[in-house]
């Protein structure tokens, strides 16, 4: 079976170094690249270029250039997923590479799944069979992987608009299918008028969370990290450390509301958003003692746990529940106060807790290239590139929101056309379609349920 | 000791609206078939609403009819009242639903029974399926007697351990005081089938002679009637049509049901079965719309030669002295007199999810099962499965291939699907919002959906066959003319524009543009198109359909493609999902338990999420370069 409809996505670890790749395959992927690419010479279109040829122009928008690049072409099934396939090699850094993806986006692409590519090139042949389920495996951690991300890269009040908004939706449709149902208990007259009213309340709501998208306030990007130690073990210095230094960009996201106080900071290219549930802000002398339960919930949905443990005095009972709880999660030990007397080595801790252990000073601020270089091997070189996935999801959010935006848009156009009930309910059901990609919930029978609980229909 | 034994290729189990289709359905296609009752006087009996259609209904019996079934024919025939619903929406969610005389619906399809060759009754009750390594062989009766079988087709309805409840009064009788049949949930055990245990309800009859009409708004049948079935001349069903009528509860009904919540045995905890959440008995409505003041009440005859009638709205299992005191606070009942009382009714039927989409057991082959024995409701449902089972009963007897309607070819295909493939934990009844192809799954295009799949079958003949061939012909030409025909911008075109409030054209434009405008129709155009050519309504209708929703049905058409892609992907049977890695374990038990054909199947199943579906086709893939 081939899937013919195109995909896109940022094919290269999103560094700072600000040199990747926009990957695009599919039936059309040259005739997108085609829509927002300027060549540097007249000639042939990019569809009527050979395989295997590198193009030099300009990525547009409009009549805006976007960045410098080179466009790749490479025919199926002579690519890695054995269809049309173009590579935009950009040069403009991070920001400029998203842009290049949501141009491309908007061109008719849509973002990757997680793993579609790897899914592609093993359907279509390009993979070996003896890595079937390697494949597999990156399948289902990528998504995994999105799911996770997709709640926590959703702040918390706008998981709730999205969620008010589709709620909403699925009201209105329930209500007229009840009514297409059991025409004679309920009736429609009136309504159309009721529900462009609705639907334009929740247009706007829609575009306002797309404005704040655009501007980077709702949708989260990075690893999300989180701080763990006992007290006094020197969580707070770090973090002062983290955010002051000077390689680290900090920004304190100011969401619609804020419910959840984070930091973001840069550590050579990589985001790490420190999210500041554990009561890690705290002054030293206020810390509680960290409960083994609060402890739990702040690692659930981390990317990263920073373990910060006291070298200056012994390991004990507490360090041993939180190495237990940190078992199978993705943890960096940082063995801190190398500036004192140390009772707790490095070799110590790696003994007890295979984790990789850094030592560090906070006060010295001594130690973070190691860290660094730990930060970048975790996230950069794996198999599986965090950053990509987490920003994909970003995109795919952000995607589902327009769609739904759109789809709301056909629901009036029915109105004014004056077309029958029924056709709201198709242009609805893909609004509440699309919402439900961005809170990570399917369909299923949720219409039916909300039919019966909300109106009273049968004989 | 001696017992009679007889050979026969088919033995369908109830004759219901199920058993009776899948009955005709296996005698038509020229196998020797017997259908077993309780009663021979109750065939194609109508026990609770003397209706056939409404909503999506409407739709299952023009499909029904559009394959070879029986249903429409016979109401077209025994029909008392007849309407078009939603004629005021769109054409997707048109739908028929016709007054039935009871008595006259059952006689009638009793004698097409009668009627059909190969096909013979008995009245009997069946006790055991009897099966050899996992392949039914027959069945036997309470008698002893012995009917070896190369299928058996179950249509049991709501007749296994039967028990029929209102108030503390309870009997262990199927409807309508009818024998239960005790004995077959055993024998399904046996073998290995799961069993799950559902509930229903009726609301009571009345004395039409005792009811005061005066308080009640008349519902009339609609004038110009159209029949179910397609071979129905439209002429024969224009007939005086009997009424219905329209009242209300009040807060006195409520407050008398309120009152008397405690002696519900639904509420005291004696009903144990699960009861369906679109059929509302009205203490239900009461209590989970209570602020709603009112509930509407259907007053509708159950047919010409008797007085009784049906109160619509209102079924409950409330004690008897509660019903008469709650029947007699509405409007126009004050004086009713019961003939029969509402009553909640439990019964066996089995996990559907145990079929195959063709409708046959997974456990057991030569085994089928249709109807309310499968978890759903409603007669024409119910009719449909047994259609479907019927069919392909006779199609594994024969050495042909079994069908499946898809969920893009029709309602039947839903219906079956959601069956199958989905938790179901009440009475399935059709939706129209069940159908996600809907502007497809019209009831008017339903001949064209679904008789090439019956002449195929063998139950269209040639002749209706051809005759559907040449329309869609007529549909096809047309279309195209409409899109090729241009009109100018000229002086009668537009004043004959503005006369309908019609923007005016500034460059030339097709009549099938024009048409698209949603003040515009097929008729109206005539005026600028004098070169039309005389077509038949049935033909006119689909190609004002067409061409005016032409945008929706393409989008449509569109994702059927990308549906039927996934539907084509099959699953082998023996795939064993233990064996794949990278599953998640919630997807591996629930695709153990359905055993999908096709990775379309897979992905409708709860639990299984799009991930899993990836893995699975990378899985297939592996499998298939392996071999």
């Amino acid at each position: 079976m081939r899937e013919c409809d195109t995909i896109a996505a940022i094919a290269t670890a999103m560094t700072g170094a600000g040199i990747g790749i926009v990957r695009v395959s599919g039936d059309r992927a040259f005739e997108i690249v085609e829509k927002i690419f300027r060549s540097k010479k007249t000639g042939k279109k990019l569809t009527e270029q050979d395989t295997y040829t590198m193009h030099y122009g300009n990525i547009v928008d409009g009549d805006e250039a976007i960045d410098e690049v080179i466009v790749l072409l490479m025919r199926g099934p002579h690519s890695y997923t054995a269809e049309d396939t173009a590579e935009i090699d950009c040069h403009g850094g991070v920001y400029v590479m998203k842009r290049i993806l949501e141009l491309v986006i908007r061109s008719g692409a849509r973002p990757a799944e997680p793993g579609e590519f790897t899914k592609r090139a093993f359907l279509n042949g390009r993979i070996d069979l003896s890595q079937a389920e390697a494949v597999m495996d990156v399948i289902q951690a990528k998504n995994e992987y999105a799911l996770r991300s997709s709640v926590s890269q959703l702040k918390g009040s706008v998981q709730r608009l999205v969620k008010g908004i589709r709620e909403q939706v699925i009201y209105e449709i329930a209500f007229i299918e009840s009514a297409l149902d059991d025409p004679e208990h309920v009736s429609l007259d009136g309504y159309p008028e009721k529900l462009r009213e609705k639907v334009d309340n929740l247009i706007q709501m829609a575009e306002d969370l797309l404005i704040h998208a655009d501007q980077g306030r709702i949708l989260k990007e990075g690893i999300r990290t989180v701080i763990i130690g006992k007290p006094n073990a020197g969580k707070s210095s770090l973090l002062n450390v983290l955010t002051g230094d000077e390689r680290a960009i900090v920004t304190e996201i100011a969401g619609t509301t804020r419910d959840i106080l984070e930091e973001q900071v840069r550590v050579r290219g990589l985001v790490l958003n420190i999210v500041d549930t554990a009561g890690i802000r705290k002054t030293e002398d206020r810390v509680e003692q960290i409960g083994v339960n609060r402890a739990k919930e702040a690692v659930r949905d981390a990317d990263l746990v920073l373990y910060v443990v006291d070298g200056s005095t012994k390991l004990d009972e507490n360090d041993r529940e939180i190495m237990e709880l940190l078992q199978d999660r993705n943890v960096i030990v940082l063995l801190n106060k190398t500036d004192l007397v140390m009772k707790t080595t490095t070799e110590m801790v790696e003994r007890m807790f295979s984790k990789p252990t850094v030592g560090i000073s906070a006060r010295e601020e001594s130690g973070f290239d190691r860290l660094a270089d730990l930060l970048e091997e975790m996230f950069l070189s794996g198999s599986i590139s965090y950053e990509e996935e987490s920003y994909l999801t970003s995109i795919r959010h952000r995607t589902a929101m327009k769609e739904a935006k759109e789809s709301l848009k056909k629901v009036l156009e029915s109105i004014d056309c004056g077309l029958p009930e029924d056709f709201y309910s198709i242009d609805l059901m893909d609004a509440y379609e699309s919402l439900g990609k961005i809170v990570g919930e399917s369909v299923g029978e949720d219409l039916v349920n909300e039919i019966f609980r909300k109106f009273c229909v049968g004989k | 000791m001696p017992f009679v034994e007889e050979y026969v290729d088919v033995a369908v189990v109830g004759a219901g609206h199920a058993g009776c289709e899948a009955a005709l359905a296996c005698a038509r296609l020229g196998l020797e078939t017997a259908v077993f009752t309780v009663s021979v006087d109750s065939i194609a009996l109508m026990p609770c609403n003397p209706n056939i259609g409404g909503s999506s209904k409407g739709h299952l019996v023009r499909e029904l009819d559009a394959l070879g079934g029986e249903m429409g024919k016979v109401i077209d025939r025994t029909f008392i009242q007849s309407k078009m619903l939603n004629v005021s929406k769109g054409p997707a969610v048109h739908s028929l639903r016709a007054q039935a005389d009871k008595a006259e619906y059952s006689r009638a399809m009793r004698m097409v029974l009668e009627e059909t060759e190969r096909l013979r009754i008995v009245q009997a009750e069946v006790t055991d399926i009897l099966a050899k390594d996992g392949r039914v062989t027959g069945v036997r009766l309470y008698s002893g007697a012995v009917y070896h079988a190369k299928a058996v087709i179950l249509c049991t309805g709501t007749y296994l351990k039967a028990r029929c409840i209102y108030g503390d009064v309870s009997t262990y009788t199927g409807p309508n005081g009818l024998q239960a049949a005790n004995h077959l949930t055993d024998s399904l055990k046996n073998l290995g089938i799961e069993m799950y245990r559902f509930k229903t309800g009726t609301p009571a009859r009345i004395d039409g002679r005792t009811v005061d009409f005066s308080k009640m708004e008349e519902q009339l049948g609609d004038k110009r009637v159209v029949p179910f079935s397609f071979t129905t001349d439209p002429e024969s069903v224009q007939i005086d049509q009997a009424s219905c009528w329209l009242t209300y509860t009040n807060e006195k009904t409520h407050e008398i049901i309120r009152s008397n919540l405690d002696r519900s045995p639904l509420y005291s905890g004696a009903i144990e079965g699960t009861g369906p959440r679109y059929c509302p008995s009205i203490e239900d409505k009461v209590v989970r719309f209570s602020d709603k003041n009112r509930h509407q009440v259907f007053i509708e005859p159950e047919g010409r030669y008797t007085s009784e009638m049906y109160v619509g709205g209102m079924s409950s299992s409330l004690p008897e002295d509660v019903q008469h005191a709650m029947y007699h606070s509405v409007p126009g009942l004050e004086h009713a007199r019961i003939v029969r009382n509402a009553y909640a009714i439990e019964y066996d039927c089995i996990n559907p999810q145990q079929l195959y989409p063709t409708l046959e057991f997974r456990k057991i082959r030569g085994l089928f099962s249709g109807g309310q024995f499968n978890g759903s409701s409603g007669y024409e449902e119910a009719a449909c499965q047994g259609l479907i089972a019927g069919i392909n009963a006779s199609m594994e007897i024969l050495g042909k291939e079994q069908i499946i309607i898809d969920r893009s070819q029709g309602y039947i295909g839903v219906l079956i699907d959601d069956l199958v493939t989905k938790e179901n934990h009440e009475p399935y009844r059709m939706m129209t919002s069940r159908a996600e192809y809907r502007l497809i799954l019209r009831q008017d295009n339903a001949d064209q959906r679904l008789t090439p799949v019956g002449y195929e079958v063998g139950l269209i003949s040639e002749e209706r066959y051809r005759k559907l061939q040449k329309k869609i012909l007529q549909i096809k030409e047309e279309k195209e003319r409409l899109e090729r025909t241009m009109v100018g911008a000229s002086g009668p075109v537009q004043s004959f524009l503005a006369s309908y409030g019609s923007t005016t054209l500034k460059t030339a434009a097709s009549l099938a543009e024009i048409l698209r405008r949603p003040e515009m129709d097929y008729e109206k155009l005539a005026e600028i198109d004098p070169a039309r050519p005389v077509l038949p309504p049935d033909v006119t209708e689909q190609v004002e359909i067409d061409v005016k929703y032409d945008g929706y049905i393409r989008r449509q058409l569109k994702q059927v493609e990308q549906f039927k892609k996934l539907e084509q992907k099959r699953i082998p049977e023996e795939l064993d999902y233990d064996s794949i890695p990278s599953l998640r374990l919630e997807a591996v038990q629930k695709l153990k338990l359905c055993k999908p054909i096709s990775i379309g199947q897979a992905s409708r199943i709860s639990g299984v999420s799009p991930a899993d579906i990836s893995v699975l086709l990378v899985y297939l893939e592996q499998k298939h370069r392996q071999e």
